[in-house]
């Protein structure tokens, strides 16, 4: 069946799963949220124990998801991961380290003789969870306002700046977006934690932290936004494939891709509906809104980075050399065949659901992580 | 693909490879096999209901975690080498490699990570069998990654199911079932998770016998064994019949691997096998400093022969057969396959070239002949020689590779007859008197683990200097940054992984030490 679709539409396809993809990660990175904020929402030891017991459990989620999406990446535009992880070398090596340190701090914390001591895998949980959501936000950033490299006729692609990658946190609107995502991770942590944590005293604060993440994260996503709306975008002529700019292309894609705009919009509604609703009704639900708004958000801003006919990693440096989905993708014959491994989806993200639903039946309370317990306690 | 590249950038980007690669194979093989252990102990628990198999499972499930979470952290960096370090091989192969490892993402490391926390908070909150079930579906999803990586891995050793295209400078795939179950795929994926279990074998017997030689848990070292000993026998068995696999096929695709397997630098008719054999630092021929005298070999005649081609008089040829030609045997000489390589990718300049020119006509005739099948054939088959400057960087480095082959094959044999006495001693229930065995189970333990590096170098030092054999060689692959920055992080990953390392084997040890009887918090 996938056979049949044409090698554009299947480039669409595997835009799309790739969106999906990095927006289910943004909703994932609540994890990193909650790890930024160990020291601030705990006063005891055993507040502490709850909190990072209550992230221990999912981080594996967030991590293999991030996983995916380099390797679908890699699979369906391995231009793109040849050009941009090559080129911004210091900026992706920035990001795994933070999370090499994330992968063993949980198991091996609470350990005894653990040769670095406690304090020191909470500072790199700690690390990791401020660091983690920035670079993401910072790089993803670079998708709508273009880095600086080059790729030759025979697509070997040199980056074009000395800074290699870290040049990306000089533009101001790459770090908007990083912060942003920073403080809707902590947001979306918060809602977790009033979800998953039996605790008053864990709940009264995670609600007085909520408002606080707010306002940051309004101030920094309105200005991307707006920004992004008013900016000229990279489109490219889907005949001859050269690159020109667009006034208001961003605006444009919105409007010319309604279903995108709808996506968009209810996803913000959703994102504020969560928050609003467990500040004003003390919800324990808001993780839900707030998650599945997210991930339509993020979800359309990334289609209308690369659909439209817009170059979705724009070259500052060679207007000509900017990736688009038909210049970056891979072969028909492998996006086809790769079509029929995408099915697979739905059936592992309703047994991760499954999973996630029986662990989660009881809450994590105080009991839990004391004496007595049968549990695998960080 | 690069011209000139500092030679100092492509040492240092294959250390950091290698370094890495080498940190992630310290612990993927004990997740591979312990993983299958756990599952059958959980088994024997389910069906017996006796608590001790519960509290044995257990234990083992711990140093499981531990060993897991740091499989893991050193399994991001190596996807993403692929682009940080490798910028113009990913995209040369993109089309091909790409696909396994979003499979492995999508197929086999969800499944892995999402039962693994069922397995590990759920004991006391799902039904017995849905975490039984749980704990077989850990042990699945972790052996399917070991499949999608290795048959990419395989596909880099025998490139198969592709065309180059080149519009697009790259290989594409034309046929992913002959990528997924080429010969090569099939064998090193087999090879590659018995030898994982072998490994798990040998840790379980090794420390329960540490328990026994200390009198302590005596039963549960027992039962531990016995499951160890009867699956640890099998996977050996089974990993001794796919060695012999590989080295055939690595014969048939690989003859200079095999040539530096062997040491054997001058092919003939009934070649012997080499049991083992000492270098000394003489050469053999002054022209060549990569071929070393051997001090002493002992060798089974004609045994290698036999091997290949079931036939003692089979001709086998060596490094220098490979390096001169061989007119009688149809064997090009490398100054051949390197002026035919040029000349495939003049042909692809020229015609990008044209292109960009707009010679129309031109580049279309040029394209014509590209993908002609005598052109395919008998030039871009040799695309990557034309990289090659001269003949002898078409050697790789022999010692290392022939020691730690016999290292491997000799260490192989040895577990084995390692198995079958546990297996012998545990069931005629005279284990807790052989102390001597005991202490040899203990120092069988490192000799797995360097059975299992010895192992990854021979195929990958062995292929050099192709990183997609006769197609790319490592020159080409390599971004184009300045070493400098690959040699920071060369060290970082150095400094942090072993300090994690340390921190491993240390909490390891710790929660061996406080035993099975309490959960080891
Ligand atoms: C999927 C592909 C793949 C897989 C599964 C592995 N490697 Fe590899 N290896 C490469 C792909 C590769 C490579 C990217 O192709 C390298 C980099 C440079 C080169 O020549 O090959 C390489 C180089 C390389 C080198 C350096 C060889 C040299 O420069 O002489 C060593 C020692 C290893 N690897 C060891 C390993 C180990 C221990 C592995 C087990 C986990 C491993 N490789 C898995
Ligand atoms: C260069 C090649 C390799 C890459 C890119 C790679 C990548 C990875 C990554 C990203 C992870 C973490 C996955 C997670 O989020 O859970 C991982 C873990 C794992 N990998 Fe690899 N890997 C490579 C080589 C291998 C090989 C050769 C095998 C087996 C034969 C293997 C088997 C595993 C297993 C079993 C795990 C689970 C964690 C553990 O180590 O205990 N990997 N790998
Ligand atoms: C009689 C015993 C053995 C024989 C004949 C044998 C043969 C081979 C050969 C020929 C290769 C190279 C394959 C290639 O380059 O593609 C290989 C690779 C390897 N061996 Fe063995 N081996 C034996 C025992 C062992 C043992 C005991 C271990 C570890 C416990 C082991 C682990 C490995 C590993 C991890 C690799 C790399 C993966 C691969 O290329 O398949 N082998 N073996």
């Amino acid at each position: 069946m996938f056979e049949q679709l044409s090698h554009l539409t299947l480039q669409h396809y595997w835009w799309a799963i790739i969106s999906l993809l990095a927006a289910l990660l943004v909703f994932l990175l609540f994890v990193q949220g909650g790890q930024s904020l160990i020291y601030e929402m705990s006063k005891t030891k055993t507040e502490r124990t709850m909190i990072i017991n209550s992230l221990g459990r999912k981080w594996e989620f967030t991590f293999t998801t991030l996983v995916t999406f380099g390797g679908a990446f890699f699979a369906s535009f391995p231009l793109f991961y040849s050009t941009s992880f090559g080129g911004a070398y210091w900026a992706w090596m920035a990001l795994l380290f933070c999370f090499i340190l994330q992968a063993v701090s949980y198991e091996f914390r609470s350990k005894p003789k653990n040769f670095l001591g406690k304090k020191t895998f909470d500072v790199f949980l700690f690390a990791n969870g401020v660091l983690g959501p920035v670079l993401i936000g910072v790089v993803v950033g670079t998708f709508f306002n273009g880095a600086e490299f080059s790729v030759s006729n025979m697509n070997a692609s040199q980056w074009q700046n000395s800074a290699k990658g870290l040049e990306a946190v000089l533009n101001i609107n790459n770090v908007a977006l990083g912060l942003a995502v920073f403080f809707l991770a902590r947001i979306l942590a918060l809602l977790y934690f009033m979800n998953a944590i039996e605790n008053d005293i864990l709940f009264a604060r995670s609600k007085k932290n909520l408002l606080y993440n707010t306002v940051p994260f309004l101030v920094f996503f309105l200005f991307f936004v707006i920004k992004l709306i008013l900016k000229d975008g990279y489109a490219y002529n889907p005949e001859t494939l050269v690159v020109s700019m667009e006034p208001f292309k961003y605006l444009h894609n919105l409007i010319q891709m309604p279903i995108v705009l709808i996506l968009f919009l209810v996803g913000v509604l959703a994102v504020l509906w969560g928050i609003i609703s467990s500040l004003i009704k003390d919800n324990t639900q808001g993780i839900w809104w707030t998650g599945g708004g997210t991930i339509s958000v993020v979800f359309a801003l990334l289609l209308i980075a690369g659909y439209n006919n817009t170059c979705y990693y724009p070259s500052n440096f060679d207007l000509q050399s900017s990736l688009n989905i038909v210049n970056s993708s891979s072969s028909k014959y492998t996006l086809a065949t790769m079509g029929y491994v995408s099915l697979a989806v739905p059936f592992v993200v309703a047994y991760i659901w499954y999973a996630w639903k029986e662990i989660n039946k009881k809450k994590i309370t105080e009991s839990e992580m004391t004496e007595g317990s049968e549990g695998h306690i960080y | 693909m690069n011209d000139i590249v500092d030679l100092s950038l492509i040492d240092w980007s294959r250390g950091q490879f290698a370094l890495t690669a080498l940190y992630h194979w310290l612990f993927v093989p004990l997740t591979l096999g312990i993983t299958f252990i756990l599952a059958i102990m959980e088994t024997i628990y389910y069906k017996t209901g006796d608590p001790e198999w519960k509290k044995i499972t257990r234990f083992w499930m711990k140093v499981f975690g531990i060993n897991f979470a740091i499989g893991v952290a050193t399994g991001i960096i190596l996807e993403f080498q692929f682009g940080t370090n490798w910028s113009y091989y990913s995209w040369f192969v993109g089309d091909i490699f790409g696909a396994p490892l979003a499979i492995e993402g999508i197929m086999a490391f969800f499944m892995e990570s999402t039962f693994i926390a069922v397995m590990f908070f759920g004991w006391d909150k799902v039904s017995k069998r849905f975490h039984l079930v749980s704990t077989w579906l850990t042990a699945i999803g972790a052996n399917l990654s070991a499949l999608w990586i290795l048959v990419a891995n395989a596909w880099m050793q025998n490139p198969v199911g592709m065309r180059f295209n080149p519009d697009t400078a790259r290989n594409e795939m034309i046929n992913f079932w002959n990528v997924f179950l080429s010969p090569m795929a099939i064998n090193k994926f087999l090879h590659t998770i018995s030898s994982g279990f072998v490994v798990a074998g040998i840790f379980i017997i090794g420390v329960s016998a540490w328990f026994l030689l200390k009198k302590r848990e005596v039963p549960f070292a027992k039962k531990s064994i016995l499951v160890a000993a009867i699956f640890g026998f099998l996977s050996s068995l089974f990993l001794v019949t796919t060695g012999d696999g590989s080295a055939r096929l690595v014969a048939l695709k690989q003859p200079m691997k095999l040539a530096a397997m062997e040491g054997l630098y001058q092919g003939k008719n009934g070649v012997g096998l080499v049991a083992f054999g000492i270098f000394s630092p003489t050469k053999t021929d002054p022209a060549n400093e990569k071929l070393n005298d051997f001090l002493f070999k002992i060798e089974i005649p004609n045994a290698l022969s036999y091997m290949i081609h079931t036939d003692v008089k089979a001709f086998v040829p060596g490094v220098k057969d490979l390096i001169h030609g061989n007119e009688k045997e149809g064997i090009l000489s490398a100054a051949d396959k390197i002026s035919r390589g040029k000349m495939a990718i003049e042909t692809l300049r020229n015609y990008k070239s044209a292109i960009s020119e707009g010679r129309k006509e031109e580049a279309l005739q040029m394209r014509q002949k590209f993908i002609s099948k005598d052109f395919q054939d008998n030039y871009f088959q040799y695309f990557g020689y034309g990289f090659i400057k001269n003949s002898n960087e078409l050697i790789p480095g022999i010692p290392l590779v022939f020691y730690s082959f016999h290292i491997m094959v000799i260490l192989g044999s040895w577990f084995l007859i390692f198995f079958i006495l546990s297996i012998y001693f545990i069931v005629n229930d005279e284990i807790t008197k052989q102390r001597l065995f005991l202490k040899i189970a203990i120092i069988t333990i490192p000799l797995v683990y360097l059975a299992q590096m010895a192992g990854w170098t021979v195929a990958e030092v062995g292929r050099q200097p192709w990183v997609v054999q006769d197609l790319l060689p490592t020159v080409a692959a390599v971004t184009n940054i300045n070493a400098g920055s690959v040699m920071v992080t060369f060290w970082l990953f150095a400094l942090i992984f072993t300090l994690l390392l340390i921190a491993e084997v240390k909490i390891m040890t710790t929660q061996i030490k406080i035993g099975p009887k309490d959960g080891g918090h």
